[in-house]
């Protein structure tokens, strides 16, 4: 017998650690707002790459110098070589040239940028495309998991998976990250990883049930139980695989994908640890309400 | 004895076609503009008439001559696609002299005739809007008919150029030279000449757009400088190569002789999706390498889940062929379940997406497709050759100790 822990009968610690989570994310949101990046907010990014060490005061001064709207720097890379500079305002096509060729003045032609700029009518249009994406894609797994499993493991499914994508939100709004579009797709990856990650766990739980006689909620939560550790070491080992590969594009990827990463990175732990911990417990509460009936009518 | 020569033999193959395809392969897929510099731009189009409507033509129209723009200022390859009601996506790689592109895209496409030396006799607002279209005459060959807003100055063009040529002019771009036969005084003319429908189609069009000047308006630029969009590149290949890296280990350590076949199937997994994007002309962005990446850790999951499943059967007591079997028979149902509701939520991503957010839910689509074939089909008969051998019978080569294996 392998080591086991009844993870089913410690449901309401679970349960009360992730609504705790999701209190405490819900009232960051309202108190602080996401830290939206070009994508959603209508401005200007541009992403400066030196060649060399900068210090911020110093990109501070070259930016202010050249007479355009003041921007929110920040210093990155390896070498602290490349500035990212957010503006409010989008900046004409002359402001960025200006602000390239001090650049360029300073520190030579290896300067290299990356310029990102979206209009406030489109920045809302991709807002809501995105909060569309989640919700639809949402529907679309809600009707093939109840087609091929059953309604329950549906709703437990994407209480799961709404569940991971809130936190990764919360998460970013607490440490005030930014939000930018490929922090989407890390949502709708980690949506569809979330949901990959439950339906191997219900899987099990669907084909025990064939073999079971259930006659009281401690023979489905055994059930429940058995199956979750039966493919404890698939669920840890997989996540530990694409966690790893996550944690290198973090570390030693590019650092446009930088964000991207850690989303996923903290989607990955949420979503394994979703899966195990709430998505089939919540099915056994969902389920043995059938069991209570039908016995209550077995007694009538 | 054949089976194990059977699994060598494939081994060597594939590698050996792995080998010799790979370094074409890498050389001609199409970069991103975030891998390789460039920019783009979304421009929103706006009649410049007031009153006016952008129509699907007028908006085609746009974007043809914007392409024929960015080609005749040097650039190569620009990729120009018109996109809903009113907009156009510009994107151009590798530019130099970014400014100047932007400059001679955003201005409005100019129509004109002009008289044989070269005077712009009439400009494209001179046009009824939509009023060019497609005729035909009397021997039903196609003509192109137009209207203008003020027959009174056209007649007094055409008497002057009677006997003359009066071209029609796209910016620069002479796109026809038909003779004035005679003054033509009720403003309706028709452009004869030996056309087929659909050069006389585009023609019409042409006019029709030169009558209704679209303003382009910057939307959403991004622009990637040509060493950053390199240093990307860099970057997350080398990321990808260790985290690779690690998985093939980790696979080794944990599952042994599995272990080695999921590492050869990852491998071809790998190569296989490098083809399909090749093969798909899709283009590799950032996120799609990130979505790469995560792929090979989501494939392995495939393996895992198959490779648990035969270590359960083993240790229920099964021989080594009926747990592949049982084992096999078993995960592909799960693993069909749970990759289709991630391709749900990739096909979501990819109508609601733009641009690279694209580019990353089509590679998560081809990678779920590839994976399967890769991590299921190739991965299952490559275990069965070697299980079928008889070379590898203990249970310890799939990573169960004897003490674990029930008694049936």
């Amino acid at each position: 017998m392998r080591f086991s822990f009844d993870i089913v009968k410690q449901r309401k610690k679970f349960f009360a650690l992730s609504i705790a989570v999701t209190v405490i994310g819900i009232v960051t949101m309202l108190i602080f707002g996401l830290n939206y990046g070009v994508d959603f907010k209508a401005g200007t990014t541009l992403d400066i790459n030196v060649g060399q060490t900068i210090e911020k005061a110093k990109a501070e001064e070259i930016i202010s110098g050249t007479g355009v709207a003041p921007a929110v720097v920040t210093i990155g890379g390896e070498t602290n070589n490349r500035v990212t500079a957010r503006f409010d305002t989008v900046l004409t096509q002359d402001q960025v040239n200006k602000v390239d060729s001090s650049f360029k003045s300073q520190f030579g032609d290896k300067v290299s940028k990356e310029e990102n700029t979206v209009d406030p009518e489109l920045a809302k249009e991709l807002a809501y495309k995105a909060i569309y994406a989640v919700l639809i894609a949402s529907v679309g797994i809600i009707i093939y998991v109840s087609i091929r499993f059953e309604w329950r493991f549906a709703v437990a499914g994407i209480v799961a998976l709404l569940h991971d994508a809130f936190i990764v939100v919360s998460l970013f709004s607490i440490f005030r990250l930014e939000v930018n579009l490929p922090f989407v797709a890390a949502i709708l990856t980690i949506v569809g990883y979330s949901i990959n990650d439950t339906i191997v766990i219900f899987d099990r739980i669907r084909e025990n049930l064939r073999f079971a006689k259930v006659k009281s909620f401690d023979d489905l939560a055994d059930l429940v139980n058995r199956s979750i550790w039966q493919v404890m070491s698939r669920s840890i080992n997989t996540v530990i695989t694409v966690l790893v590969a996550a944690v290198c594009l973090f570390i030693f990827g590019s650092s446009a994908i930088r964000l991207f990463s850690l989303a996923m990175i903290f989607g990955l732990v949420s979503g394994a640890y979703s899966s195990i911990f709430i998505a089939s417990p919540l099915w056994l509460i969902m389920k043995s309400k059938t069991i209570g009936s039908s016995k209550k009518k077995a007694v009538a | 004895m054949k089976r194990i020569l059977a699994f060598i033999g494939i081994v060597v193959i594939v590698f050996a076609a792995i080998g010799l395809t790979s370094p074409a392969l890498l050389k001609n897929i199409k970069l991103g503009l975030d891998l390789k510099g460039g920019f783009e731009i979304l421009y929103v189009a706006q009649p410049i008439e007031p009153g006016g409507v952008v129509t699907q033509d007028t908006l085609r129209e746009t974007a043809r001559s914007l392409e024929q723009r960015a080609n005749a200022s040097g650039v190569s390859e620009p990729e120009v696609t018109p996109e809903g009601k009113d907009r156009i996506r510009v994107r151009i790689a590798g530019v130099v002299n970014e400014t100047e592109v932007r400059a001679i895209l955003q201005k409005p496409a100019e129509l004109s005739f002009r008289g044989p030396d070269g005077t712009k006799e009439m400009v494209g607002s001179d046009f009824v809007q939509g009023g060019a279209k497609v005729g035909f005459d009397q021997n039903n060959r196609p003509e192109v008919q137009i209207k203008v807003k003020d027959p009174e100055k056209f007649r007094k063009v055409t008497e002057k150029l009677t006997g003359q040529t009066l071209a029609i002019y796209l910016d620069e771009n002479m796109l026809s030279a038909p003779r004035v036969n005679y003054p033509i005084t009720d403003g309706n003319a028709v452009i004869t000449g030996n056309y087929t429908y659909d050069e006389a189609k585009k023609l019409a069009d042409t006019i029709n757009l030169g009558a209704l000047p679209l303003k382009l308006t910057e939307k959403y630029t991004q622009s990637v400088g040509a060493t950053l969009g390199q240093l990307s590149l860099h970057q997350t290949v080398e990321a990808s190569i260790i985290a690779s890296i690690f998985i093939v280990v980790f696979m080794l350590v944990l599952y042994r002789l599995p272990g080695l076949i999921a590492s050869i199937s990852i491998v071809t997994f790998t190569w296989a999706l490098l083809g399909v994007t090749y093969l798909m002309n899709a283009t590799l962005t950032l996120p799609g390498i990130a979505a790469f990446v995560l792929s090979v850790g989501m494939a392995v999951d495939a393996n895992i889940i198959t490779y648990e499943r035969i270590k359960d059967e083993l240790r229920s007591g099964k021989s080594l062929l009926s747990s592949l079997k049982s084992g096999s028979r078993n995960s592909f149902r799960t693993i069909m379940d749970a990759n289709i509701t991630t391709i749900l939520a990739a096909v979501v991503l990819y109508f609601l997406g733009t641009g690279s957010i694209q580019g990353f839910a089509l590679t998560l689509i081809f990678s779920i497709v590839v994976s399967i074939v890769t991590n299921v089909f190739f991965s299952r008969l490559l275990l069965h050759l070697l299980i079928r051998s008889n070379i590898a019978t203990k249970p310890g080569y799939y990573g169960v100790k004897e003490s674990e294996i029930n008694a049936l």
